[in-house]
């Protein structure tokens, strides 16, 4: 029963990747997008901008504005994930083939939920170099716990923009009503993501990072269990 | 098979169902006819389980699909309104995905056999996004058939076909009853329903303007847009 479920859910995350790699879609608005925004910011802000003061770490204004220009970038660009992943099903009339195939439809959220998040960390895989190199931001020195403060944001992000992407799916003004809903059930994930990729950045000095990763990861699964217990009915016309 | 009371299903103001009483029996073939706006679509979808009836209850196989939708759904065919395949994707792996979404496992050759029994055997590599409509339809019916289905859901499975596409219809129709299982077709071609199918219900305005014998239906129930109809 659950090995059917599961391969479910990977049939779903395989579909979705496929028809990724084939289309572009997603992929391409998405890095697009993000660039220009770091691009914009970076221009704005301009490189030799001082910084504060050195006792909270020193460097330019825009090395401390980083880690919120990332993750500004990175939450509009997964909602434009979640919206296209549920997007793709509603084109050929796929979300009401999804809904008559048998088995519990949590396999259904988890294989969307998987596939938007190998999209939105594979987006950051190419984002976050751009913006070390366009920030002289020295991201190698600190990959790991970066790379665990991205997995554990994005999946975060990933969790809630599949639950209200498909609980958006089928009205007129999703895409108005998609970020409205999404964006103020992340702003304390959003929050903690700034606030420990800027601790990771500058070295973690007074050993903050551990509660605000534990937030993230409170988040994590906070949503994750909200969004598969009522996941049959939000997909229900 | 199916027990329907008093169906009924609410679009914001607007009923598409108000009230729709019927059973299916096994091995019966059944038309859904009735002018666009009538219901017919809605009633497949409220069977297909993709939707919940807003009155009225509805029994499938025995059981309620309220509770138990997870596991009826393995016993139900869909071919509905749109196709539900993906463009970007081939024949071959429409049908892969759908067989593991059913639960059920389809080797290379039994996919390939299974798309040259429908003529798309040529095509099988072939994104379906390259396909023309006739083709898709073929592949979507052939869909909703893989899993062997004891019900099986058709709306408008005629649409697009050339001859040789309608003959693939009313054969899988023709298998159903010779098999003991039943379906329930949408369709306006009342000439064809006439050939294949034991009983019609005949819907207007979201209820049952008639239920018998496919070759007793009075014209006067009938939209005269369909085709078929004097």
């Amino acid at each position: 029963m659950i090995r059917a479920e599961l391969q479910r859910s990977w049939v779903l995350l395989w579909k979705d990747l496929l028809i990724e790699r084939r289309a572009k879609a997603a992929f391409n608005a998405m890095a697009f997008f993000a660039g220009v925004v770091l691009l914009t910011f970076g221009f704005a802000v301009g490189p030799d901008a001082p910084g504060v003061a050195v006792e909270t770490g020193g460097g330019t204004l825009l090395q401390h504005l980083s880690p919120g220009l990332v993750w500004v970038a990175i939450l509009f660009t997964s909602q434009l994930a979640a919206d296209r992943s549920f997007q793709l099903e509603l084109e050929r009339g796929g979300l009401d083939a999804l809904r008559v195939y048998p088995g519990d439809r949590k396999a259904l959220y988890f294989g969307k939920l998987l596939a938007n998040l190998a999209i939105l960390l594979l987006m950051e895989a190419v984002l976050l170099p751009f913006a070390g190199i366009l920030y002289s931001l020295d991201l190698w020195a600190r990959l790991p716990q970066l790379a665990g403060v991205a997995v554990l944001t994005t999946l975060a992000l990933s969790a809630t923009g599949t639950f209200y992407a498909a609980l958006t799916a089928n009205l007129r003004a999703r895409q108005v009503l998609l970020p409205l809903l999404l964006f103020p059930v992340l702003i304390p994930v959003l929050l903690a993501a700034v606030k420990a990729t800027g601790l990771v950045l500058r070295g973690d000095p007074m050993n903050e990072l551990a509660s605000w990763v534990k937030l993230l990861g409170a988040a994590d699964v906070l949503f994750l269990i909200v969004a598969a217990l009522t996941f049959e009915y939000v997909v229900e016309e | 098979m199916v027990v329907a009371t008093g169906l009924r299903k609410r679009f914001a103001r607007t009923w598409a169902l108000r009230g729709v009483t019927f059973t299916v029996q096994p091995g019966e073939i059944i038309a859904l006819l009735g002018a666009n706006g009538s219901g017919k679509s809605t009633l497949l979808r409220l069977l297909a389980t993709a939707a919940r009836p807003s009155g009225g209850t509805v029994q499938l196989f025995g059981q309620d699909p309220a509770r138990a939708a997870a596991a009826l759904r393995a016993r139900i065919g869909v071919l509905g309104h749109a196709s539900g395949l993906y463009g970007e994707l081939t024949a071959r792996e429409n049908l892969h995905f759908a067989a593991t979404m059913y639960g059920i496992s389809l080797s290379a050759e039994a996919c390939d056999a299974r798309l040259n029994a429908v003529g798309l055997g040529h095509a099988a590599g072939a994104r379906v996004g390259t396909y023309s409509q006739g083709m898709v339809q073929r592949l979507s019916l052939l869909r909703s058939t893989l899993h062997d289905p004891d019900l099986l859901l058709l709306d408008e499975p005629y649409t697009a076909l050339d001859v040789n596409g309608l003959g693939i219809v009313d054969r899988v129709l023709t298998d159903v009853r010779a098999a003991g299982k039943s379906a329930l077709m949408a369709t306006h071609l009342v000439e064809r329903s006439l050939r294949l199918c034991d009983r019609a219900i005949v819907l207007a305005g979201g209820t049952i303007a008639y239920d018998g014998a496919v070759a007793s239906v009075p014209s006067s129930v009938l939209p005269s847009e369909m085709e078929g109809v004097a």
